[in-house]
């Protein structure tokens, strides 16, 4: 059973539809990314899966129950929320600012403050530093990263997260997108995660849905929206980042499943993707691989033709 | 440093009636605030959940706050009588704007990322309220209150006028009398009570936000508490005065009539000159302080009691003029005499009466006045550069209508040209100008010009003993010698002070006379 199910969802602020017959299902453990341009309605429809904004129809399900017959703020309780301005209360420390929810729910002190510091520790936060500090007194990046602390400090199974990274330079967003992906916490749960970066789609997502006019656009892996784009607002969509996508979509494992050196596939990771072999290799590590650039190189530029004629057939 | 030890003496003088005021005054302003907070505070919680709703409210918010307060306070008479009440709900209303605007604008500042975060956490509407925006609005919030603190403070000296005491009793006293060292008895412990006031709900903003909840509580318990101090110290009596300021601290108003007729049963508030008929009409008072001749005691049906001691001075309406006007214009003197004694009191009364109650213009008053008296005559032709005669009055109507009666005479009888310059203001204005030259007459009354303008030794007052014609011989023989003025003939009536009461309660206990009064205050 999926966790989330949304069926035919709409809605319309006055006389402008901003969602239109969205359904779409969310496997237990999986991450899935809204992405469109400003306006296409992918905000709104992560409000609606944790009421934030009631649908004016269809329905969301979350394990099999549908949301309307539970009170919103019950509901809220079991999804963590992260937004773009992160939204810390200013007046409570760090630590008081995390434990919000777990105190809601009524969790023993002593467990919320060992979750705390748990949480802390992992997202790089000294707890005898940080925990005592009032949001004003961090940067950007630390502020977001006590924001995740927050939504995850009741171990929600599921977690929404709406442009989690958007305000965010690019440097602190590279790395706490890193940290973001390679948190243990996240990887047992639920994501939904807007944004309009399509790099950090690709990034995170286990499956993307693109969106405009409030209506899907396409939904599926990020290759199969990069190499099966199903119309011309798909194609388009990605067209200007198109190579560094395919850099960073396409494995070892793909583009050297026919070729000579087949035999020695074996010996390195395959699920590497072509972007991050190439970084190695460029930064003074070239025998960690029984290839050269150059061969790399070829072998993606013969796996892209083949992606392409796939296409055409 | 001569006034600073006078407001000390006064203030050692008057330890008790000032601890009474302050208390007072202390329970106006937090009677006035828990009601402004206790509606303003949900009213802008509202307005911040109802934004479509501000303009409106606000607006009406303040339009109150443009109501000059003696004029609120004159519209809440009727309603509220007199008293604590229309005082504090005046204030209450002064108090609105801030406190709902503070909170408005307060519980709009918060970040909406915050509340958006807060509610997406799984917050309560009323934990998003409580925990998340009350506490960031507290500082703006707060602001307002204290700025609402601060205005009740200085307003609530307006209460003296609507008999609920305050510090505004020194003041309005100082003021009436001219006294700066009792205007400066109320002032300055109000401007102390108004800082630390706000010194208190300072510190009270500084204290954590549990804290705050439970000294929140502690306030709002205290204030109706401090409210309710004030209300203890009320007198009864079978009869209740309400008097004005003047009244009360003149050598010859209360005190005087207090110790001539034995007064002693009579409790007594201190009411706004202009609101004492309206509270004797409305019965929240019995006996009030007027003019003998105003035309309200026709309107409103009172009763002029006889001061049969004669203790208030004879205040007969006498033109005083320049003598040089009349050398130049010899054919003045009996156009002018032709008023002499020709207005009695019941006469004045009514034609007050006209103006005050009527609305009738003073011109055409002393038209009409003239007309039956058969003394009208059309205004001549205007005769090009015509010597003009200047004629002053003081502000109130029967002087208006005095005015315009020499007006008029002058214009019918004379080619003389004629210029009013009435509203001088009070009874000092007149004088200077008229000694000056900006004026050439003004109708005077006989015991202002004794005991205002000549202020004698008490010996001379006494050995004049009240009597008209020696008043007016002395006043008539000083001014000649100290001021070269003159003055001329009395129009006939007597506009002095008076003890009224509603004639029909003074019918019913058979008081006519002051020393009615007295005899039955002491049954």
């Amino acid at each position: 059973m999926p966790v989330i199910r949304a069926t035919g969802l709409r809605k319309s602020f006055g006389a402008h539809a901003v969602v239109r017959d969205v359904s779409f299902e969310v496997a237990a453990g999986e991450t899935l990314v809204l992405l469109g341009p400003s306006g296409c309605g992918k905000t709104t429809l992560l409000k609606l899966l944790n009421r934030l904004i009631e649908p004016d129809g269809g329905t969301v399900e979350i394990n099999g129950e549908n949301v309307l017959s539970q009170r919103p703020e019950a509901l809220r309780r079991g999804m963590g929320y992260v937004i773009q301005q992160v939204g810390l209360l200013p007046h409570y420390t760090v630590a008081e600012n995390i434990a919000v929810v777990p105190r809601l729910l009524g969790h023993a002190p002593a467990a919320i403050a060992a979750r705390t510091e748990a949480l802390l520790t992992r997202l790089h936060l000294p707890p005898a530093r940080y925990a005592g500090q009032l949001p004003h007194q961090l940067s950007g990046g630390q502020q977001q990263r006590v924001g995740l602390a927050r939504a995850l400090a009741a171990d929600p199974p599921i977690v929404l997260l709406d442009e989690p990274f958007g305000a965010l330079d690019p440097v602190t967003r590279a790395s706490i997108r890193r940290e973001f992906r390679e948190l243990e916490e996240l990887k047992t749960k639920t994501v939904v995660l807007v944004t309009h970066d399509v790099t950090e789609a690709f990034e995170l997502a286990d499956r993307i849905m693109l969106l405009d006019g409030g209506r899907i656009q396409q939904l599926g892996p990020p290759r199969e929206l990069l190499f099966r784009p199903a119309n011309g607002f798909v194609r388009d969509f990605f067209a200007a980042e198109r190579l560094a996508l395919q850099l960073r979509t396409l494995t070892l494992n793909d583009i050297f499943r026919d070729s000579t050196t087949d035999d020695s596939a074996a010996s390195f990771a395959a699920n590497i993707t072509v972007h991050e072999a190439l970084e190695t290799l460029t930064s003074g590590n070239a025998a960690a691989f029984p290839f050269t650039v150059a061969q790399l190189m070829a072998a993606f530029g013969e796996a892209l033709q083949r992606e392409e004629d796939g296409w055409k057939r | 440093m001569e006034t600073v030890s006078a407001l000390f003496l006064f203030w050692r003088e008057q330890a008790g009636k000032l601890g009474e005021q302050t208390v007072q005054h202390i329970g106006l302003t937090a009677g006035s605030l828990l009601l402004g907070v206790l509606l303003g505070m949900p009213l802008g919680l509202f307005l911040s959940r109802r934004p479509r709703w501000a303009p409106a409210v606000l607006g009406v918010a303040g339009v109150l706050q443009t109501v000059p307060s003696i004029a609120l306070l004159g519209f809440l008479i009727p309603l509220l009588g007199i008293g604590p009440k229309p005082a504090i709900f005046a204030l209450f209303l002064y108090s609105l704007l801030p406190i709902i605007r503070n909170t408005f604008e307060g519980i709009r500042g918060v970040p909406p990322a915050v509340v958006e975060a807060a509610r997406g956490l799984g917050l309560t509407d009323g934990q998003v309220l409580r925990r998340v925006e009350l506490p960031l609005a507290l500082p703006v919030l707060m602001a307002g209150i204290r700025t609402a603190t601060v205005i009740n403070v200085g307003v609530a000296t307006l209460a003296a006028y609507v008999a609920a005491g305050g510090l505004g009793e020194f003041i309005f006293g100082g003021i009436a009398l001219n006294n700066p060292v009792m205007i400066l008895a109320g002032t300055l412990p109000a401007a102390a009570l108004a800082l630390a006031f706000d010194a208190l709900l300072g510190g009270v903003q500084r204290l954590s936000t549990g804290r705050l909840a439970r000294v929140g509580v502690a306030l709002l318990a205290a204030l109706p508490l401090l409210g309710g101090l004030y209300l203890l110290p009320q007198a009864t009596g079978r009869l209740r005065a309400g008097f004005s300021p003047e009244f009360v601290g003149r050598a010859d108003g209360l005190p005087g009539l207090t110790t001539a007729y034995g007064l002693t049963h009579l409790p007594s508030v201190v009411l706004a000159p202009a609101l004492v008929y309206e509270a004797a009409r409305h019965a929240d008072v019995d006996v009030i302080d007027g003019y003998s001749t105003d035309g309200r005691i026709r309107a409103y049906g009172l009763r002029v009691l006889r001061d049969d001691r004669r203790v208030f001075p004879p205040y007969y309406a006498v033109p005083v003029v320049r003598p040089a006007l009349l050398r130049e214009h010899p054919e003045l003197a009996e156009v002018l005499a032709k008023l002499n004694n020709q207005i009695s009191d019941s006469v004045m009364t009514d034609l007050n009466y006209r103006a005050d109650y009527l609305h009738q213009d003073p011109k055409a008053i002393a038209e009409y006045f003239l007309r039956r008296r058969g003394l009208w005559q059309a205004a001549r032709a205007a005769v090009a550069g015509a010597p003009v005669v200047k004629l002053g009055s003081k502000i109130f109507a029967e002087q208006y209508i005095l005015a315009e009666m020499y007006a008029a005479l002058i214009r019918g009888n004379t080619d003389l040209a004629v210029e009013t310059k009435t509203g001088l203001g009070g009874t000092t204005i007149c004088f200077e100008a008229l000694r000056s030259g900006a004026i050439d007459m003004y109708p005077e009354y006989t015991g202002t010009g004794l005991l205002v303008l000549l202020q004698p030794r008490p010996a001379v007052v006494d050995s004049l003993g009240g009597r008209p014609a020696a008043v007016l011989g002395y006043v008539r023989a000083e001014f000649r010698r100290r001021f070269g003025l003159e003055w001329l003939q009395p129009l006939g009536f007597n506009n002095t002070y008076a003890l009224l009461m509603r004639g029909r309660q003074a019918r019913e206990l058979g008081i006519m006379s002051v020393s009615d009064l007295g005899g039955y205050l002491r049954r």
